[in-house]
């Protein structure tokens, strides 16, 4: 299995993943990839400590796969969340993404 | 137009104050999300797939220069750039901040806006007949009994908890603009024999999961009442609504399943016990009301061979002319619809600048005002014919003279899945290849009358089920699917569509439309009858065959 764990900040929304030490990130690829049924408890757990401290809102955890060595959702809309809107590519994550490209 | 007084003013003013601080103890870690998540929803906040959403009302869908200006101002300061006009006369922005939002409301309430009462289980921000005070087949303007239901149902303490929420709409011309039927209470501006004005009543329409057209329980109900048998409606409802079950909350269920007599009389009942009470609308109440919706002080009828002469010579403007203006009744002029679905473009999107450049016109040539419509499209609702050339030609330049009103391309799409965290699949990407699909002026003005709704889950907020064309995303294995339904209608004669048969794939949803429109236009008789009309008369069997083959 192939899970991480995701929330959204609580102070702007910002759609974010749990990373390496406990550090929510805002790209994908730097999630904490969790391969058994106790590392994602315990990252669920760690997630709901953040919210507890008004860090995130909305902790859960979503399956990923890895395709051409990038971090994916397994799930539509998780990939979509991970994006930005499919038809406004200047929005969201993948905007900062292009802008970084170029 | 309704200027606040001191009452709306202190109340607005006072709930910005407790917002802010309601969000800083959020913040601070006094309030859980579990305590705030309800408070943020009452002030119009949610929270979306990429980011929170603030749904701003625009009551009745009427609003001034300045306002427009304002939500230009949020949408560059505090969001992306844009906005998103809804079916509920409401604008969202989808990119805001928690922390901002206090800012946001309180730069609202300066131009005196606000986000009450556009979430929750209460009565939502009551909507009105885009073309208000301007139609010429109006009966009396809507937004004053729109405006008298909003003051007495603000905070009303009985109806703040109710079952579930509770949506209101009212149209002021026998030909229904604001989709009455589809509505928990919908009421049709009437005369009866004597001249009297009053209400055409219905109740219990609805749209979700379990689509219903409303029942009329009055063919007349005396303007002096309206509160009174109202009330008693809500009474009844927040007496025997269900609570035990979320899918089952709305009146529409209570209707269904109680039966239309029996509530009838319920409802008579409770009105019988208050009628004459203090609910009783006083006529100078509805005049003094009326006041502020007083026409704007109109201009002689300029030279409308500038109008003709623009047919003749301008590109592009016959067909403008043709589609986007709506007869008025003040002679010389019109009122003017400003197509927020350019061809593949996000139904109801609008830059900051653009919603300068509606404002500035409003201004110069509009009497200052502005409508949304349910259609999500915007108004102009007085304009001079003699002034539409020059109004024309400034909106092609910001790419706002789609002539599309009523046509195929002028698409309802809910957020879907590109933001909205309950959808099951896209609708706006959907819409735009649709009005792509049948994008040139030909194309459209071949096919005639047509409404396509799209929306993203089960939820219909994009309002499928009375489309003529209704489409539903849904999600199978994973993956995006669409169900198409004929023959829905929200007008006054409005009906729920029906399943045509094995929903489409995101690929092959475009095609499935276009094999629908292209069957219409082989089996109707001239281009008279309308894609409605006609497939009220054939039914489903040539679309279905059509798409399916014999079966
Ligand atoms: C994006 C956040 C939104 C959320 C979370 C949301 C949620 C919902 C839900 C849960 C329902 C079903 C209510 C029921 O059947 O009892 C509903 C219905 C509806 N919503 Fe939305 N909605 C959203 C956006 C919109 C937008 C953008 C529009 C306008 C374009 C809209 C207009 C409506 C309408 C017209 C209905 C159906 C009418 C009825 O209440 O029967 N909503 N919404
Ligand atoms: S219909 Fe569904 S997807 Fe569309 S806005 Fe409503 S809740 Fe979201």
């Amino acid at each position: 299995m192939m899970k991480v764990v995701t929330a959204n900040r609580l102070f702007d929304g910002e759609v974010v993943w749990l990373g390496a030490g406990g550090r929510w990130v805002e790209d994908l690829g730097e999630a904490h990839v969790l391969e058994t049924k106790e590392a994602e408890a315990a990252a669920l757990e760690e997630g709901a400590a953040s919210a507890d401290r008004q860090e995130v809102v909305d902790v859960y955890s979503i399956d990923v796969t890895v395709e051409e060595g990038m971090l994916i959702p397994v799930r539509f809309r998780e990939q979509i969340r991970a994006a930005g809107p499919t038809m406004r590519l200047d929005l969201g994550k993948q905007a900062r993404r292009r802008e970084n490209a170029a | 137009m309704y200027r606040y007084d001191e009452f709306d003013r202190e109340f607005v003013l006072a709930r910005v104050a407790q917002f802010s601080d309601q969000v800083r103890r959020r913040l601070a870690g006094d309030l859980t999300e579990e305590q705030f998540k309800p408070l943020r929803l009452m002030n119009g906040l949610y929270l979306q797939l990429h980011a929170y959403m603030l749904r701003v009302a625009v009551p009745y869908g009427t609003m001034n220069a300045v306002q427009m200006r304002k939500l230009a101002h949020i949408a560059r300061k505090y969001d992306r750039g844009y906005g998103h006009f809804t079916t509920r006369q409401n604008i969202q922005f989808n990119w805001p901040r928690l922390d901002e939002t206090p800012e946001i409301l309180s730069e609202l309430a300066e131009v005196e806006m606000h986000a009450i009462q556009t979430s929750g289980n209460c009565i939502r921000n009551v909507t009105a007949d885009h073309f208000a005070g301007a139609a010429a087949d109006e009966i009396a303007d809507p937004r004053v009994y729109a405006e008298i239901l909003r003051q007495w149902s603000s905070l009303h303490p009985e109806f703040s908890f109710l079952p579930r929420k509770f949506k209101i709409a009212i149209t002021g011309a026998p030909h229904d603009r604001a989709a009455v039927q589809v509505h928990d209470i919908g009421l049709q501006l009437a005369r009866n024999e004597n001249g009297e004005t009053g209400f055409i009543v219905y109740v219990g329409g609805g749209l979700g999961r379990t689509p219903m057209v409303g029942r009329k329980v009055r063919d007349f109900l005396p303007e002096a009442d309206l509160l009174a048998y109202t009330e008693a409606i809500l009474r009844v409802y927040n007496l025997y609504g269900r609570r035990d079950n979320k899918y089952k909350a709305r009146i529409k269920i209570l209707v269904h399943e109680t039966g239309l007599e029996e509530l009838k009389a319920d409802i008579e009942r409770e009105f019988e016990a208050i009628r004459g009470g203090i609910l009783t609308l006083p006529k100078d109440e509805v005049d003094r009301i009326e006041a502020y919706f007083a026409a704007p002080a109109f201009k002689v009828p300029g030279d409308e061979r500038l109008f003709d002469a623009a047919i003749e010579t301008m590109p592009g403007f016959a067909d403008f002319a043709r589609q986007n203006l709506n007869a008025h009744r003040q002679p010389g002029y019109t009122s003017l619809t400003i197509s927020l679905k350019p061809i593949g473009g996000a139904p109801g999107d609008a830059s900051a600048e653009q919603m300068e450049v509606v404002a500035d016109l409003a201004e110069k040539y509009g009497h200052n005002e502005i409508r949304v419509s349910h259609e999500q499209n915007l108004v102009l609702p007085h304009v001079l014919k003699s002034d539409v050339p020059a109004v024309y030609q400034v909106l092609k330049e910001h790419g706002l003279a789609e002539a599309n009103a009523g046509l195929v391309t002028d698409i309802i799409a809910c957020p879907g899945m590109d933001y909205c965290a309950l959808a099951t699949a896209r609708s706006i990407p959907v819409a735009q290849r649709i009005s792509e699909r049948f994008g040139t002026p030909e194309r459209q003005k071949e096919i005639g009358d047509l409404k396509i709704k799209i929306s993203g889950c089960i939820n219909a907020c994009g309002h499928h089920h009375v489309g003529h064309i209704g489409i539903l995303g849904v999600e199978k294995k994973g993956k995006e699917f669409y169900q198409i339904t004929l023959g829905g209608s929200a007008d006054e004669k409005s009906s729920i569509g029906e399943i045509v048969g094995r929903g489409f794939s995101y690929e092959e949803v475009v095609d499935a439309v276009e094999t629908v429109v292209d069957t219409y236009l082989n089996i109707r008789n001239g281009e008279e009858e309308d894609f409605l009309q006609a497939y009220r008369r054939v039914g489903e069997a040539p679309f279905k065959e059509a798409l399916y083959g014999t079966q």
